[in-house]
């Protein structure tokens, strides 16, 4: 086999031949190395890459007894099928909606409690808050869309407390207006703990002279937060946020299918929940295909743009 | 540091106590409400308005009907294999990936990783996956549950991190001593980076735990269901007719509230009663994960 391989690279030139002989000498030395990254290589092939390669069904006729190859092509009529249908408006709009108030909402909460953390220095209050604060992360998200769905309900505990401010007695998710709100700040209550620990250790490495510095220049608590710390959280956050946008289109529709039902469906379908409903429910496995693929592209094209301005204007990049 | 503090400056210290008391009140007091109510007897809880301080009552009512429940059984029994099979599995494939990845001058490592890393980024989506799950013969089986997450991508970004950090010479050494690689791993590597393995089963662990989405479209055979599909049918469809049968509908209307909050304390108590001890680890993992950044 080897001396197959090398008279067909002979061919290409010496220097392209010797080092593909070099290259096999490598891998024939440590043999057992490369036999430890085949199973690794097999689990990204076949669960990651394969599905990358069936999204094709999305531009033909796919049926399981067909096949993916039998079935035929039908170019982008499913795109256009979902782009003319009612659902699109809806699903898109409400994929941005409920997407920018994460981000809007969900996204500084972590800095600002890692900030208001931060200036509690090193008290036992501290480690209590950390210790409490991460404890909803563990949650499960069944569990959490439980609670969340048993405390609004019309008397439900929240319900309750906040009719005390005159808010109406009417189970809350059965309201399509107050959906987006009980979602993103229950996502808040579970998440803002656990995402201020990335800051919290960044903040750890800011040295402590430059507030010393700041201080005897008569800095107070805030020129310091402003001057000094929020430029040194700088690259951290736009990492973050880069990642955020790149997942813009991402609406975590796990938490939405647990938490929608059909009277606030107008404004509570996004379009991966759609995806689930019309393929999983419905097998319409090309449609759905077409519709995910298109939701993944707007997500890849949003990932590049925020990774090439931010290159671009704060020299902070993800790649 | 001898850190003095001005008059402003300890009025912005009160301030910022007093607001994060309060903020941690939100945060934990749901918590302690579901504890509160489950041990709470039905009829008084269906009465009372507002917040709780104190169970009403107290009572091991419901949750002696929870665990009459076959299902909830059943349910830990097939997450708990799920975890310990899963895990095994994540460990093995995550340990080689990051194992190869992390080498000096190994071939091809390159083109490994973008491979690799790429697959954050873009996916096929969830129907070829589910296509492929079936067509591979998984469905309605556990194994439709830990294959298809044999890895996760940032775990094993995080696990080469620290294998990176190993001084090589220590390698070289063992490999003098004629180890292969499968020795260096497991005898070498993986204990120097212990908290970090630890780390990283407690990641996987408790993904496993509480994952749910795979489970409701590839298991139908009730005997199969992991737990989180059980807590699904009792909180979110809302099924408690099963435990509560017998007396009228009013009656089941209450049981079946306090039920709810004991199957959450149930479900959900084992974890965050490990949790405080493991604490220190998970947050060594995503400031690993952080430098990487």
């Amino acid at each position: 086999m080897t001396m197959d391989m090398n008279t067909r690279t002979e061919k290409r030139g010496i220097s392209l031949g010797s080092r593909a002989k070099h290259t096999w000498t490598l891998i024939k030395n440590e043999k057992s190395l490369y036999i430890m990254i085949i199973p690794v290589l097999l689990y990204y092939i076949i669960f990651c890459y394969i599905p990358m390669g069936g999204a094709i069904i999305s531009f033909k006729h796919f049926s399981p007894a067909q096949g993916l190859w039998n079935s035929p092509w039908v170019g982008f009529q499913w795109f256009e099928e979902f782009f003319r249908s009612p659902y699109f408006a809806r699903t898109f709009t409400n994929t941005l909606r409920i997407s920018l108030a994460t981000i809007l909402f969900g996204f500084p909460a972590p800095i600002l409690f890692a900030l208001l953390i931060n200036e509690l220095h090193g008290t036992k209050f501290k480690r209590i808050v950390q210790t409490l604060s991460y404890m909803p992360h563990f949650v499960s998200l069944v569990v959490t869309c439980g609670m969340v769905i048993e405390f609004t309900r019309y008397n439900g505990v929240i319900t309750q407390v906040l009719g005390i401010f005159g808010f109406p007695q009417k189970t809350m998710l059965q309201e399509p207006n107050l959906f987006m709100p009980v979602y993103v700040i229950s996502g808040i209550w579970q998440e803002v703990g656990w995402g201020s620990i990335i800051y919290l250790s960044a903040l750890v490495g800011i040295d402590q002279q430059l507030y010393e510095a700041a201080r005897i220049d008569g800095a107070g608590r805030i020129r310091q937060t402003i001057n000094i710390t929020l430029p040194c959280l700088l690259p951290t956050i736009i990492i973050m946020l880069i990642l955020r946008i790149g997942g813009l289109m991402n609406v975590g529709f796990e938490k939405i299918i647990l938490l929608y039902n059909d009277a606030v469906m107008s404004k509570a379908d996004v379009i991966s929940s759609y995806v689930y409903r019309k393929g999983l429910l419905e097998a319409n496995w090309s449609y759905s295909t077409a519709v995910g693929l298109f939701n993944g592209l707007i997500n890849c094209i949003l990932l590049i743009s925020a990774n090439t301005i931010t290159r671009k204007f704060a020299d902070t990049k993800l790649w | 540091m001898g850190l003095e503090y001005t008059k402003n400056e300890k009025i912005f210290n009160y301030f910022n106590k007093a607001f994060l008391t309060a903020l941690l009140f939100v945060i934990a007091y749901p918590l302690y409400y579901i504890l509160m109510v489950s041990f709470s007897e039905p009829m008084r809880h269906m009465a009372h308005q507002g917040i709780l301080w104190n169970p009403l009552g107290f009572t091991f009512d419901s949750y002696k009907t929870v665990l009459q429940n076959s299902m909830i059984g059943i349910g830990y029994r097939n997450t708990i294999v799920i975890v310990i099979v899963g895990v095994a599995l994540n460990l093995t494939l995550t340990s080689f990936g990051a194992y190869f990845l992390s080498r000096p001058r190994a071939v091809f490592q390159k083109q490994v990783m973008w491979i690799i890393v790429f697959t954050m980024f873009f996916s096929g989506g969830l129907i070829p996956f589910y296509l492929l799950v079936r067509e591979l013969g998984l469905y309605d089986t556990l194994w439709s549950l830990i294959l298809p997450n044999a890895i996760g991508t940032f775990n094993l970004i995080i696990m080469r991190t620290a294998f990176m950090c190993i001084p090589y010479s220590l390698e070289e050494s063992a490999k003098m001593d004629g180890a292969g690689h499968f020795t260096i791993l497991w005898r070498i590597v993986m204990p120097l980076s212990l908290p970090t393995v630890a780390v990283i089963i407690l990641y996987y662990g408790v993904h496993h735990w509480n994952a749910w989405f795979n489970a409701i479209i590839f298991i139908k055979n009730r005997n199969l269901y992991p737990l989180q599909l059980v807590l699904r049918e009792i909180l979110i469809v809302n099924d408690t007719a099963s435990m509560t049968s017998g007396g009228n509908a009013a009656d089941t209307q209450m049981v079946s509230e306090t039920i709810k909050y004991s199957t959450m304390v149930i479900a959900t108590f084992p974890i965050l009663c490990l949790y405080p001890f493991l604490q220190k680890y998970f947050v060594k993992g995503i400031m690993i994960g952080a430098v990487k950044g």
